[in-house]
């Protein structure tokens, strides 16, 4: 009813234990820098967060002075590693019998902190008051457990995008994930601790407890205990999870002999919980007495869930505390129960951290003054485990009981930039960025998890060839190759382990690894001596272009940009190709596209809205450097300005692949406008603005872009979104509604991919798009009609 | 066929049964105006019958007559006599059967009005071992209507539905009468084996709002599994004597007192059977205990699936009927202080006399006015 957690402390039946020692490299990250510590503890589990700062290498670039006539090796611009210090958020949950291992470990390990107190929340914080204060010298501040639980809630949802699921156990995928609706407000939170709270939250700091249960997670192990003489919740659990209840409960067709017709209710309902044990005398298994209580519970909780969302009109409910903490028997009961009593109106959800909230709520209390909710958070996959294994005989932390300190681990990196919605997305809460779902279709998640192993050594190669003149680089490389191909494994046994599995997801975690491991930008002097060599060609391609016709022109320009598209590193067909033949031409490329018609061709009509009035502006996302930025999408952007139109440049505020970045943009823009007049002319008249799109990934997520891109898109009344390139166009966004026009390019470089989507290697989609109802008058109307 | 019957003179004896999950219930109205003539017509076995029913209160080892609940001096379609209120567990279904059979019960032509998920499962058995025809009837339609009939056959003398004054404070919680005029809308909670609840508009327009499985099945289920015990009364006499806060942790077990930001007073349960998570507490429990706590969360929690379903059905008045509260004034008085003390003094609970026949009055009343 009340509490959120407040197992009796002397029920976890854990002694301490301080023999363990701890793994340093990988438990208490950065705790050197730590400077805000919270802690919840609850009634078996100890959840610390710490707030500390990350050092790492970023690559920068500089540009030559130009006026100096020195500019070595006429490279464009130069590159420097600097070191840059970030905030992270570190979240580790460890069972209570070794926190004081842990409080000796952070102990010994506290060098810089400045901090007095630490937060507490949790019905164990009583308990280990006087240990904490002892061991770390800081003054324990209790915070109230909901409060703590609803702040962890709303942080979750607001800064992790696959946060939420919903359970079904026997379908393709256990895992459903949610995709983040960027209103998370109202919803209900129902957290089964000993009792049951059921809390509605309506903003951030407005909530009430709107009522409870007193049959919670307490009653399935305290009259579990009772019935089978087992102890232990797991155990308990254990037991449930093989039972048959029908054996303990009288169901309707007990009763009826059949099913209950006219009321639709089918015979195989529980009609009396527990109603054969008061019928008969013989003796009942532990099993199914386990089970026959579990579904007793569940259903109770989910019946009033139902009321409540109900009388309150809310139709997201999240389910929370140990009673659900990742037990698969929990949530399928729960789901179940959901599903019987709102006939599918209500969906029961779960939350990927549910086990951190309080910890979270806590540290971001203590933290108020940092103003922790003005940021941007990203879930680092590098540095997080992930929802652990949730097999039904095996309880998350006892699977990694053999000796080792079990623990699981949540990073969470304070975003440089604060991330919001594209305004011009036709409806944010329906929004999924990722055009395939591999939790959901096992043949794309097995070619994709091979195809990323397949090319990892060839990561690990051009990581190393990128910083040739520090030879424990090779070292570093090598752990890079160790914690992504384990990643790999990790999300080939459980694919939902970070949320949805996306090729999008993949190639982050390996960009997080990379910048784990200190490779900020492996493909920094690749796409250097690229840009070096395109531009070079700049002023040819753009005459040639121009002495053109105005319609052999716009194909031209278009058949650039899919041309420059091909100068792809992330895509092994094309690297092998660049590897080996340094010199593969920007002709060549266009040589091996295919012939019109593409394999999605829409470009009749984008031809005939040419034809028609100029838009207004532009948003253009951007995608590889060199031949890809300088020969393709220049001579477009070109003629987008000539017509008129304002562009806004898109690019990744950080390094992926050979993607270009904004700082490499702002310099290769400079040169191309010092001997091109009509950019000149569009920089200095503002009518070609370069943005960055706050993202360092080879995806493009267009629910998570930079507050700054988001502004000037809607100060310039941007009615056209041009967005290139497979990891945007095609693994993202391909099916991605707008409300203005758009146009998606991008040369399939991929031979499965090409062969899924009926098309084959180098196949070209060019897609443009109107939305209904947004209609031009000259030319686009002849599409729709 | 059945409609052939009633055209014809209603012959006797005039039975409604119920068949529940745990108990059949039965009433059986025994005429007082019978003619010297039709004293002579009368078939053997049907007198037979009759003292049989009339001159005991228990049949066998586990069958009742509730003589306190005895309706005498009924008029029932233009005959007098009295009602009488029969219970026996549902397991001894077979041995009622065979007592019918021994007394020839099919030669008498009468037709068995049954309603409850017996009706059903028993329907073969009683044509094979008795050779008995059963017209099934739906259960929340003879609810209804029985709850109707008695309680506006009862308002002439004593009142059939009460309620509890000053529910909340234990000193002066009494018993009192009350009357069902315009009864309408009524939520209707039955408590039998499991619990079903519905919003009653008019007589004839009800809907089934929801239901739980934990009902009395389940005390006593659970009663039985903790406690060794083996009937309600002796796992209801356990719980009088028992202490649930030493098996249930409060509120004020976790908070040292009230949880005031959320208005939780220091006596309420926090967590059902919380306390009986620690080793050493289970140690010290007693069965009385285990009882007391077991009754006291079967009923808070019907409480509160009625207290929502009031709500959302916008009903201020609540019909608690059903055998689960037969003789077990501990759970009434509960149910009446929840809803109470939640709701605010905004919703009532009322209590029936007759608390689990409503269901074989429906069916008894079907046979005499069919709808």
């Amino acid at each position: 009813m009340a509490e959120c957690v407040g197992v009796d402390s002397n029920t976890s039946g854990h002694s301490m234990d301080k023999s363990i020692t701890l793994p340093p490299d990988e438990i208490f990250r950065n705790l050197e820098n730590a400077k805000r510590f919270a802690i919840d503890i609850g009634g078996s589990l100890t959840k610390l967060a710490y707030y500390s700062t990350v050092q790492h290498k970023v690559a920068k670039v500089r540009s030559f002075d130009t006026t100096a006539k020195e500019a070595p090796n006429d490279k464009l611009y130069e590159i420097s590693v600097q070191e840059e210090v970030t905030a992270r958020l570190h979240f580790i949950k460890f069972e209570n019998a070794y926190i004081e291992t842990c409080l000796d470990f952070i102990k010994d390990h506290l060098v810089n902190t400045e901090t007095k107190v630490i937060k507490a929340t949790g019905g164990g914080a009583h308990k280990f008051k006087e240990l904490i204060e002892k061991k770390l010298g800081l003054n324990v501040d209790k915070e109230d457990e909901m409060t703590c639980l609803i702040k962890g809630c709303n942080f979750v949802l607001k800064n992790i995008p696959h946060e939420a699921f919903v359970y079904a156990r026997h379908a393709d995928s256990e895992f459903r994930f949610q995709t983040a609706n960027p209103d998370i407000f109202p919803y209900l939170l129902v957290n089964i601790g000993s009792g049951v709270s059921i809390v509605k939250v309506e903003s951030e700091d407005q909530f009430e407890r709107i009522g409870g249960s007193s049959i919670g997670g307490g009653t399935f192990w305290g009259l579990g205990a009772l019935l089978t003489k087992t102890k232990r919740f797991d155990e308990l659990l254990q037991l449930a999870s093989k039972g048959q209840h029908t054996n303990v409960d009288m169901l309707v067709k007990d009763i009826y002999g059949g099913s209950y017709g006219c009321l639709g209710l089918t015979g195989d309902l529980i009609a009396s919980s527990f109603g054969k044990s008061a019928t008969a005398d013989k003796e009942f298994s532990k099993e199914d007495m386990a089970k026959s209580l579990l579904h007793m519970i569940s259903n109770d909780i989910g019946q009033l869930a139902c009321l409540y969302a109900k009388l309150h009109n809310l139709s997201r409910v999240y389910f929370g505390g140990f009673f659900i903490r990742g037990h698969p028997v929990t949530m399928h009961t729960i789901t179940y129960s959901i599903n019987f009593f709102t006939k599918g109106e209500v969906q029961a959800l779960f939350l990927r951290h549910e086990g951190y909230l309080g910890a979270i709520g806590a540290f971001l209390k203590g933290a108020e003054e940092d103003n922790p909710n003005q940021y941007s958070w990203g879930e680092n996959y590098a540095g997080s485990s992930g929802l652990m294994s949730v097999s039904p005989d095996m309880n998350p932390m006892q699977r990694a009981r053999s000796g080792t300190f079990p623990f699981d681990m949540l990073e969470m990196d304070r975003l440089e930039r604060q991330l919001v919605n594209l305004p011009l997305l036709q409806d944010p809460s329906s929004y999924i960025p990722d055009t395939v779902d591999l939790t959901e279709d096992a043949l794309a998640r097995d070619y994709w998890l091979y195809c990323f192993e397949d090319a990892l050594d060839g990561v690990v190669k051009r990581a190393v060839a990128s910083q040739p003149d520090i030879p424990e680089a090779v070292v570093r490389a090598e752990k890079f190759r160790q914690k992504y191909r384990h990643k790999l494994l990790t999300l080939r046994h459980q694919p939902f382990a970070y949320g949805s599995l996306t090729v999008r997801s993949l190639l982050d975690t390996r960009e997080h690894c990379l910048n784990e491991f200190n490779f900020p930008d492996p493909y920094s002097k690749i796409k250097q001596r690229e840009n070096d060599m395109a531009l070079k060609h700049y002023q040819r391609t753009v005459e040639s272009l121009d002495a053109l016709s105005w319609e052999d022109r716009q194909f031209a320009l278009v058949s650039g940009v899919l041309a420059g598209n091909v100068f792809d590193w992330g895509a092994k067909a094309v690297s092998d190709v660049l590897e080996s033949d340094p010199g593969f031409g920007f002709e060549q490329a266009k040589r091996q596209l295919e012939e019109r018609p593409w394999l999605v061709d829409t470009y009749d009509q984008w031809l005939q809205r040419l034809k028609g009035p100029a838009h207004k502006c532009a948003l253009f996302f951007v995608d590889n450097s060199g031949v890809d930025i300088i020969l393709g999408v220049m001579p477009f952007v070109r003629e987008l300005l000539s017509r008129g139109t304002e562009v806004v440049l898109a690019s990744n505020s950080g390094p992926a692949l050979n993607d270009v970045t904004n700082g490499e943009l702002q310099i290769l823009t400079e040169r191309i406008a010092a001997m091109d007049p009509v950019l000149q002319a569009g920089l200095q008249e503002d009518r070609l603005t370069l943005v960055q799109s706050g993202s360092s990934s080879p995806c493009l997520d267009l629910s998570r872009l930079d507050k700054v891109l988001a502004m000037v898109v809607r100060e310039r009344q941007t009615d056209l979104v041009i967005i290139e390139g497979m990891g945007r166009a095609i693994h993202t966004n391909y099916y991605a509604t707008l409300s203005c026009e758009s146009l998606k390019m991008a040369v399939i470089k991929n031979s499965w991919l090409a062969d899924r989507l009926g098309g084959k290697l180098f196949s070209v989609v060019f897609k443009y798009e109107v939305p209904l109802g947004k209609v031009h008058h000259n030319g686009a109307t002849l599409m729709l009609s | 066929h059945f409609v052939s019957l009633i055209k014809k003179k209603l012959t006797f004896p005039w039975f409604g049964m119920d068949i529940g999950g745990t108990l059949v219930k039965l009433v059986y109205f025994e005429p007082k105006d019978i003619t010297a003539e039709e004293e002579q017509e009368e078939v053997d076995n049907l007198k037979s019958i009759r003292r049989y029913l009339t001159s005991n209160i228990a049949y066998g080892k586990t069958g009742h007559r509730d003589v306190h609940l005895e309706l005498q001096d009924l008029t029932l379609c233009g005959r007098t006599g009295n009602l009488h209120f029969i219970r026996f567990p549902t397991q001894d279904l077979p041995a009622f059967l065979q007592m019918a059979r021994n007394k020839h019960f099919s030669s008498l032509h009468t037709t068995l009005c049954a309603t409850g998920g017996g009706a059903y499962k028993f329907e073969s058995d009683f044509r094979t071992m008795a050779d008995l025809q059963l017209h099934k009837l739906d259960e929340l339609d003879c609810l209804i209507r029985g709850v109707l009939y008695i309680d506006s056959v009862m308002s002439r003398g004593l009142s059939e539905c009460y309620y509890f004054e000053n529910p909340t404070d234990p000193d002066h919680c009494i018993q009192k009468p009350y009357t069902l005029e315009n009864p309408y809308p009524l939520l209707l909670v039955n408590i039998g084996s499991g619990v079903s609840i519905l919003a009653v508009y008019s007589e004839n327009n009800y809907k089934r709002v929801t239901g739980t499985s934990l009902g009395g099945g389940t005390f006593l289920g659970l009663c039985c599994l903790l406690t060794g015990c083996s009937t309600f009364e002796e796992a209801l006499k356990m719980a009088s004597d028992g202490e649930s806060t030493r098996v249930d942790k409060l509120v004020r077990d976790i908070y040292g007192g009230d949880y005031e930001r959320f208005g939780l007073p220091g006596w309420a349960v926090a967590s059902s059977f919380g306390n009986m998570m620690s080793k050493e507490k289970r140690e010290s429990v007693s069965k009385e205990d285990l009882a007391r706590a077991t009754l006291v969360t079967i009923t808070n929690n019907i409480g509160s699936i009625t207290r929502m379903c009031a709500l959302n059905e916008n009903i201020e008045r609540v019909v608690f009927v059903g055998n689960f509260l037969r003789v077990n004034t501990l759970s009434m008085k509960l149910l009446a202080y929840a809803m109470d003390y939640w709701s605010k003094g905004q919703l009532k609970a009322l209590f029936l006399q007759h608390e689990g026949y409503f269901g074989a009055v429906g069916a008894l009343l079907e046979l005499l006015h069919p709808s």
